[in-house]
């Protein structure tokens, strides 16, 4: 079945730059440099925090990218899950601080 | 010569493209397959041991490795695998000979050999930490992770917790406990077709966690990529990741890794006596040649054996992805 989402079209992730190239080659620098090795972060931190943000943008691809990388880094499922749930919570909390300009307006609604 | 189709992962024709070339160095350690019988069955097994598997070593041949211990000053270590080595009627034999010989003996130790009855005779195995403490024997376990989804994953459902008692009980005799000189180092492979993490890292790791929570101890931690045959090539094929793991591997080759691979320092001898030059490549039926004829311990001159070509194929990438691997851990 044809999807917009195909596993194997990750792999054609490289080469995105067939076109204005330059600038795909200083993102994967970017990219490499920022993933690639232990910082101030540790590639296992790094690699939850990529788990946790490819579920709150729902990319599919990043999903199992980032689910082998944690793996690769050493995380356990109980790390990966928690870091979706920190996804998770934000995504809510991000939703119910809202709520706070909702009831400014409402204050100024009601009489 | 290459014993498969597969060009892409011709490693012989990757070493050439990349000038590297991995002569034997040296023939320091026996590394013996006594036996594929093993209490487990685990899903990645190389070996493809269980319960069900009756291969052994004659007692001549186990004499045979032992009066080539004794010719050969060079070989310095005897490393005892299988299957679960314990589970041969000579396997005891065969430690006091060697330890006799003033050999330093490895052993693959399985852990859960010591609590399970042998599948066969239904005997017990619990004596093997004071045996293993009274040769002085290094122990080299598996536990593919701190936790016990992943190892039961792996190694089959209680495995862990058996594991931990085995564990508990190689501690109180002073294995893995500093200033005892009691060895006790273990083993991880991913559950799965990836990379292994960093080795120091996951150590750190395996130290905290299994003294936190289990009050547990041991020297080194060995990572150890998954090798792309037998049982584990099966489950790759059948789950069709099979071409993304041989590419993982392709592209994580690493030279300096290459440059560490056991089989420049070691040989394999299996259960018929044959040598091969390593374990994988004995499972694969890729035996050392001896003009024309396979190599043997019963009729094979060793220090020849330094000057024979090593014999590589496709698995092969596994042992030279990343950190590289061995029964040693990492190689680079």
């Amino acid at each position: 079945m044809s999807s917009y989402y195909e596993p194997k079209d990750l792999e054609k992730f490289g080469g995105i730059g067939k076109h204005a190239k330059p600038l795909a080659d200083e993102f994967f620098k970017y990219y490499g440099m920022v993933t690639g090795a232990d910082g101030a972060l540790t590639k296992r931190e790094k690699a939850l925090i990529a788990l946790a943000i490819s579920h709150s943008e729902k990319c599919p691809y990043c999903i199992d990218a980032y689910t082998t990388a944690c793996l690769e880094a050493g995380a356990n499922p109980d790390q990966m899950m928690e870091a979706v749930h920190v996804a998770a919570v934000m995504k809510a909390g991000i939703t119910l601080v809202h709520s706070v300009q909702m009831q400014n307006h409402l204050q100024k609604m009601v009489l | 010569m290459n014993t498969t189709s597969e060009t892409k992962y011709d490693f012989d024709a990757l070493l050439r493209a990349r000038g590297v070339e991995l002569p034997p160095v040296a023939i320091e350690t026996l590394q013996i397959n006594v036996t594929k019988l093993c209490n487990q069955a685990c899903r990645h097994c190389h070996v493809d041991s269980s319960p069900a598997r009756t291969e052994k070593m004659s007692r001549e041949g186990i004499d045979r490795c032992i009066e080539l211990l004794a010719k050969h000053p060079g070989l310095k270590n005897i490393d005892i695998t299988g299957g679960a080595p314990e589970l041969h009627p000579d396997f005891d034999y065969l430690v006091e000979r060697a330890v006799a010989l003033g050999k330093h003996v490895m052993v693959r130790h399985n852990l859960t050999v010591q609590l399970d009855p042998h599948p066969q005779t239904g005997e017990s195995k619990e004596y093997l930490p004071e045996f293993f403490a009274r040769h002085r024997c290094e122990v080299i376990s598996s536990l593919p992770y701190y936790q016990e989804y992943f190892t039961d994953a792996q190694r089959g459902n209680g495995v862990f917790q058996k594991s931990i008692e085995a564990m508990r009980r190689l501690n109180s005799l002073g294995y893995g406990v500093e200033g005892t000189g009691l060895i006790f180092n273990l083993v991880y492979n991913p559950v799965g077709p990836y990379l292994p993490a960093s080795q120091a890292s996951l150590e750190a790791d395996y130290k905290r966690e299994l003294k936190q929570k289990f009050g547990l101890t041991f020297n080194n931690l060995y990572t150890i990529t998954n090798m792309p045959i037998n049982r584990f090539k099966l489950h790759l094929e059948k789950s069709e990741q099979y071409t993304s793991y041989m590419d993982k591997l392709l592209a994580a080759f690493n030279p300096t890794a290459a440059s560490g691979v056991m089989c420049r320092s070691l040989i394999s001898v299996d259960h018929d006596g044959a040598i091969y030059d390593c374990d994988f490549n004995q499972m694969l039926g890729m035996h050392v040649d001896d003009h024309g004829h396979p190599a043997t311990i019963f009729d094979t001159d060793l220090d020849q054996l330094l000057q024979r070509r090593i014999r590589f194929d496709s698995h092969c990438l596994g042992c030279t992805a990343g950190a590289g691997s061995s029964c040693g851990g990492t190689t680079s």
